[in-house]
C-alpha cells in the first residue's frame, strides 16, 4: 500500500487546521518512487505552519526531486490532536506530497534550527514506527539524518541520529544518495553498519556510532574515530557560490496561513560582523552574495509564479548586501514589473541608512520597525562586539518617528557576559530615551523592548561562558520591568525557564540524549510552545540520570576542557575563538573582515574560501555608526586585538 | 464580474479565509486588472458569498469582484481554475449589472446534500437504514417548532430554527451512510449542517457534506446567482 490518505481522511475531521496535512501547495511535487531511487522524507520536526517555509528544506526538496535517482516528500510534526488520532487508529506518519508511510522511505532527514524541537524528532520517529534510538534500527529502517544549526553540536541527538550533515546541505545530500544507491545496489555490504561507515567518508557527514566517547567523572575526556578510514574531526560543509544554487525556483504557496508567508529570496548566506553571541554568523562565515541580476530574477519570476504580493530579502543581515538600496527601490518602484509589492527586510542593522530603507518600503506597506542593540550599554555591546552607539540609534529611531512610525521594537539579550546591573538598566536608559525621540514627532510614540535570556552556543566566542541561572535572569527581568513601569515603553521576555532548557541540549554531551528522550516519555513535545514547557520535566530527566543541570549550563569552561563538540569544525580556530574570548573580556572590538583585512579566523584559509561580494566598499552606514573608517587602511577608532591579549 | 466556482477533495479542508486568499493570489498570477479601494491602504474590489466551512464542498460557490478596465471574458474562468488549487475550479464567469446587490444580502436560500452517519463506538452496532432516516425527516418537518440554545455573538438565545428547513428528502443509500438532501433558508437566521444533524437525532454523525446550490430569490422568482443580476440584460432592459 502507498497512500495511507483513505485512512487519514476520516482523522482530519476531527483535528485543527486539517489543511495542514493535505499538501498541495502550489509548487509541490508529486514524485514517483522507481525501484533504484533513493527516497528521502524531509521532516520539519515542528507544526506546518512553522516548517513549510523554511527555505532549507525547500531547497534540498527541490535539488533532490531534480536528481533522477532520488525523490523526496515532506512531512511536519503532526499537532498533539492528530498524534493522539494518529497513535489511537495505528496509522503512523506520513508525507503531505502523497501520503506514504514514513517508514517507506529510505532516508528521513531533519530539518534541526533549534533545541526545544529535540523531543518532537523523537515524536515523529515514534510516531513513523521507526525505533528511536540508532543501536535498535535494523536493517529495514529508514536511515535517520539531521542537518540544520544545531547540528553543530550533534552530541545531544548522537544517540538519535545516524548521521548529520554539518553545513550546507545542497552538496552533501547528492553524495549520500549516491553513496545510499550503491550500497543498495550492491547487495548492501556490511549491512546498516557497512552503510553507516561508508557515509563517515562523505565530507561534512557525521556518523556519530563510529566514534567512542569517553568520560572522566563528569569531564568529557574524548571522542575518536573507531575506524582509520573515519575522519577525527568533521569538517563543515559551505556552498563556494551562491549563483550556483538558484533555489528555490518554485518555492510553495501554502494554501493555509504560516509564518512568513511571502516569497523568500536569500540575498547571501554568512556574516562577519562578528557579533560574538551570534551562533549564525559565527558557523556560515563566509559571506557570499547572490548576483544582483540573480536576485532581481528570482524575485520576479517567484512573484510571478506564486501570486505573492510581498518579497522577504532574506540574510543574517540584509542591509549589508551590495546595492541593498538600489535593489530595494526598483522592487518598490516597481522596476521589475510586478506591480506594487511589499518589501521586507528581517534582520535590519540599527543605522539612519536602514531607516532610510525602511521608509522607502514603506511607501507601499507599512510595517513594523525592529531594531536589535542587544546590550544595554556601549561597554556591553563593546564585549559582544556589536558596535551600535547611543546615537546610531537615537538617530534610528529618529529617523523612524519622523516618518511616521509610531512604535518601535528593540531588542536585548541578557545574562551577556560580564553583564552588570548598570548594563540591564542601560535597557530601560534605551527605552525612556527613544520614547522622549518619538515624543518629539507623536504624542503617541511607544516602544516594545523584548529580552531574551542569553544562551551560549557551540562555536562561537561564548562557549566558555557560565550562561546565567533562571533566578538571576528573572530578577534582571524584574528590575528591567520595574524600571520601566509607567511609561510608553512595553516589556515583553522571554521565559527564562525554557532559556535554562535551551541550555542543557545546547552544550550538552552525548549523555543529554537520554536526558531528552526522558522528556519525551513524560509527555514533552513542542517544547518551544510555552503552554506545553515545563522546566520540571527537564530537571527530573536531569536527576535521573544523576546529571547536574548547573555543570553544563550556568559553569564556566576553561581553555583546556574538551567541548563535545570539539571534533566538529566550523572552520573557525579555536585559538581564534579564545582570543576573541578573551578580546571581548576586555571590550574590545573586532571589525568586519568583509571590507578590512583579515586576520584569520580560519574559515577562508583552510577551506579555501572566500567572500563573495560585489562591492569592496562597506555599504553606507556600514560601520554601524561608529565612525569607522572602514576602508582599507583607514582610521579604526575601535580597539582591535589581532593578536593575544595578555590574561 | 461574478465568479462561480466549486470546491471537492482534499482542498475541502481550507477555510474560507484560505479560499479567499487563493483566490487573491490567482488574480495576481493571472494579472487580471483589478480595481482597487480608495483610500491609505488600497484592497481589490473583491467581494466572496456565504462562507463554507472547512471540510464540506460545494458544487455552488460565488464571489463578485470588479476590474479597472475591460477585458475578454472567455478565457477568464480556464485560467482562474489553472491558477487556483486542486480541487477549485471555476465553470463560469459573468459580467455583472452596476450596482448588483452583495451576494451576503442576495441570495437566501442554499441547498446541501447531508451524509448521515452513526459513530459505531456509541451505538455498538451502526443501524441507519433508509427508513429510519426518513421517519425522523418527516417526524422533523411536522413538527411546528424547533427551538435550540444557540450561541450568537457570544450571548446565548432560544431560537427557532424550524422555519428554516424548508424541504428535506432522503436521496438513498451512501457506502458509510445516508444522504439527505435539504433546502435551508438563511434568513432570518441561517442553520448550519451540523445542526440539521444533530435535530435529525443525537446519533447521527455529520459525514460528507455538499452544498449543491444557492439561490437568490425576488418575488416569486428564484436565481442561480450567475443569472441574477447579468450585466447584458440590464443593458438591453434600459434601451
Ligand atoms: S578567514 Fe579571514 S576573511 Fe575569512 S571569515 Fe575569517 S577573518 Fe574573515
Amino acid at each position: 500500500m502507498t497512500s495511507l490518505w483513505p485512512r487519514i481522511e476520516p482523522l482530519l475531521a476531527g483535528v485543527e487546521k486539517p489543511a495542514r496535512y493535505i499538501g498541495m501547495e502550489r509548487g509541490s511535487q508529486v514524485p514517483v518512487h522507481r525501484p533504484g531511487s533513493v527516497s528521502w522524507l524531509l521532516v520539519y520536526p515542528d507544526t506546518y505552519e512553522i516548517g513549510l517555509p523554511n527555505q532549507g528544506l525547500q531547497i534540498l526538496y527541490e535539488i533532490l526531486n531534480e536528481r533522477d535517482d532520488a525523490v523526496a516528500e515532506r512531512s511536519y510534526a503532526p499537532w498533539l490532536d492528530l498524534a493522539a488520532a494518529l497513535r489511537e487508529h495505528a496509522v503512523p506518519l506520513f508525507s503531505v506530497d502523497t501520503h506514504r508511510a514514513a517508514s517507506d522511505f529510505d532516508i528521513v532527514a531533519f530539518n534541526l534550527s533549534a533545541e526545544l524541537v529535540y523531543t518532537n524528532l523523537l515524536e515523529c520517529l515514534d510516531l513513523a514506527g521507526i525505533p528511536i534510538r540508532s543501536e535498535q534500527r535494523s536493517e529495514t529502517d529508514p536511515l535517520v539524518v539531521a542537518g540544520g544549526h544545531s547540528t553543530f553540536n550533534p552530541e545531544p541527538m548522537a544517540d538519535f541520529v545516524d548521521a548529520f550533515v554539518i553545513g550546507d546541505g545542497e552538496e552533501p545530500v547528492g553524495e549520500m544518495t549516491e553513496c545510499v544507491r550503491t550500497w543498495q545496489g550492491g547487495g548492501r555490504p556490511g549491512g546498516r553498519v557497512g552503510l553507516l561507515r561508508a557515509l563517515a567518508s562523505v565530507p561534512g557527514v557525521y556518523v556519530p556510532s563510529m566514534y567512542s566517547v569517553e568520560f572522566d567523572g563528569p569531564v568529557l575526556r574524548s571522542v575518536t574515530p573507531r575506524y582509520s578510514d573515519v575522519p577525527a574531526v568533521v569538517d563543515k560543509r559551505t556552498v563556494a557560490d551562491l549563483a550556483d544554487w538558484p533555489y528555490p525556483k518554485q518555492q510553495l504557496v501554502p494554501l493555509i496561513e504560516v509564518v512568513h508567508d511571502r516569497l523568500n529570496v536569500e540575498l547571501f548566506r554568512g556574516c562577519t560582523r562578528g557579533c560574538r553571541f551570534c551562533q549564525a554568523g559565527m558557523i556560515t562565515r563566509p559571506v557570499r552574495e547572490r548576483p544582483t541580476e540573480q536576485v532581481r530574477n528570482m524575485v520576479a519570476n517567484g512573484l510571478r509564479r506564486t501570486g505573492y504580493d510581498e518579497v522577504a530579502l532574506t540574510s543574517l543581515s540584509s542591509a549589508d548586501f551590495s546595492g541593498i538600496d538600489n535593489l530595494v527601490s526598483d522592487l518598490v518602484n516597481d522596476q521589475i514589473g510586478c506591480g506594487n509589492v511589499g518589501v521586507s527586510l528581517p534582520s535590519l542593522r540599527v543605522d539612519a541608512f536602514t531607516v532610510g530603507i525602511a521608509s522607502e518600503i514603506q511607501k507601499v506597506r507599512r510595517t513594523g520597525l525592529t531594531f536589535a542593540p542587544e546590550g544595554g550599554s556601549w561597554r556591553l555591546r563593546q564585549v559582544i562586539n556589536k558596535l551600535i552607539t547611543e546615537e546610531d540609534l537615537y538617530s534610528a529611531v529618529e529617523g523612524a518617528y519622523s516618518q511616521g512610525w509610531r512604535r518601535v521594537k528593540l531588542y536585548f539579550l541578557v545574562g551577556l557576559p560580564t553583564e552588570m546591573d548598570e548594563d540591564t538598566l542601560g535597557i530601560a536608559e534605551l527605552a525612556r530615551n527613544v520614547v522622549k525621540v518619538g515624543k518629539q514627532y507623536t504624542k503617541q510614540a511607544s516602544c516594545t523592548v523584548s529580552v531574551g535570556g542569553f544562551v551560549p552556543k557551540a562555536h562561537t566566542p561564548f562557549q566558555w561562558f557560565g550562561q546565567n541561572g533562571t533566578e538571576e535572569l528573572h530578577r534582571k527581568i524584574n528590575m528591567l520591568r520595574d524600571d520601566l513601569r509607567k511609561t510608553a515603553a512595553t516589556v515583553r521576555w522571554h521565559d527564562p525557564k525554557a532559556t535554562f532548557a535551551e541550555g542543557i541540549a545546547s552544550r550538552g554531551d552525548r549523555r543529554i540524549g537520554a536526558v531528552i528522550e526522558r522528556v519525551w516519555r513524560a509527555g514533552g513535545t513542542f517544547q518551544e510552545w510555552s503552554e506545553h514547557f515545563q522546566l520540571g520535566r527537564w530537571l527530573d530527566a536531569m536527576a535521573a540520570e544523576g546529571l547536574d543541570p548547573d555543570w553544563f549550563v550556568t559553569r564556566h569552561r576553561t581553555e583546556d576542557e574538551v567541548l563535545p563538540w570539539d571534533h566538529i569544525a566550523a572552520g573557525l580556530h579555536r585559538d581564534f575563538l579564545w582570543q576573541d574570548w578573551q578580546a571581548s573580556l576586555q571590550a574590545h572590538g573586532l571589525p568586519d573582515c568583509r571590507w578590512t583585512p583579515c586576520y584569520d579566523c580560519g574559515v577562508c584559509t583552510d577551506y579555501a574560501l572566500e567572500h563573495v561580494v560585489a562591492s569592496s566598499v562597506p555599504p553606507a552606514g556600514g560601520s554601524q555608526g561608529t565612525g569607522q573608517d572602514l576602508t582599507l587602511g583607514g582610521a579604526v577608532p575601535v580597539m582591535l586585538s589581532p593578536t593575544r591579549v595578555p590574561t | 464580474m461574478r465568479v462561480h466556482f466549486t470546491e471537492f477533495g482534499k482542498v475541502r479542508f481550507i477555510s474560507h479565509r484560505d479560499a479567499a486568499r487563493a483566490f487573491e493570489r490567482a488574480f495576481r498570477i493571472e494579472q487580471l486588472p483589478l480595481a482597487f479601494t480608495l483610500g491609505f491602504s488600497p484592497r481589490p474590489k473583491v467581494s466572496f458569498g456565504l462562507a463554507l466551512s472547512v471540510g464540506h464542498e460545494s458544487d455552488a460557490e460565488y464571489l463578485d469582484f470588479e476590474l479597472a478596465e475591460e477585458i475578454p471574458l472567455e478565457p477568464l474562468a480556464a485560467a482562474l481554475s489553472a491558477a487556483l488549487p486542486e480541487g477549485i475550479d471555476v465553470p463560469a464567469v459573468v459580467a455583472l449589472a452596476d450596482r448588483a446587490p452583495a451576494l451576503q444580502e442576495a441570495v437566501s436560500a442554499v441547498e446541501w446534500n447531508i451524509e448521515l452517519t452513526v459513530d459505531d463506538e456509541v451505538t455498538g452496532t451502526p443501524m441507519i437504514t433508509p427508513e429510519i432516516v426518513e421517519h425522523r425527516v418527516e417526524a422533523l418537518m411536522a413538527a411546528p417548532t424547533l427551538v435550540l440554545e444557540r450561541v450568537r455573538k457570544g450571548r446565548t438565545a432560544s431560537e427557532d430554527i424550524r422555519p428554516a428547513f424548508r424541504r428535506m428528502t432522503v436521496l438513498g443509500p451512501t457506502e458509510g451512510g445516508i444522504l439527505v438532501g435539504v433546502e435551508l433558508a438563511t434568513r432570518p437566521m441561517s442553520v448550519r449542517p451540523a445542526e440539521l444533524v444533530a435535530a435529525l437525532g443525537s446519533e447521527f454523525r455529520e459525514g460528507r457534506v455538499r452544498r449543491t446550490r444557492q439561490w437568490i430569490e425576488r418575488g416569486s422568482e428564484r436565481l442561480d446567482p450567475l443569472a441574477a443580476d447579468p450585466r447584458i440584460a440590464l443593458e438591453a432592459r434600459a434601451s
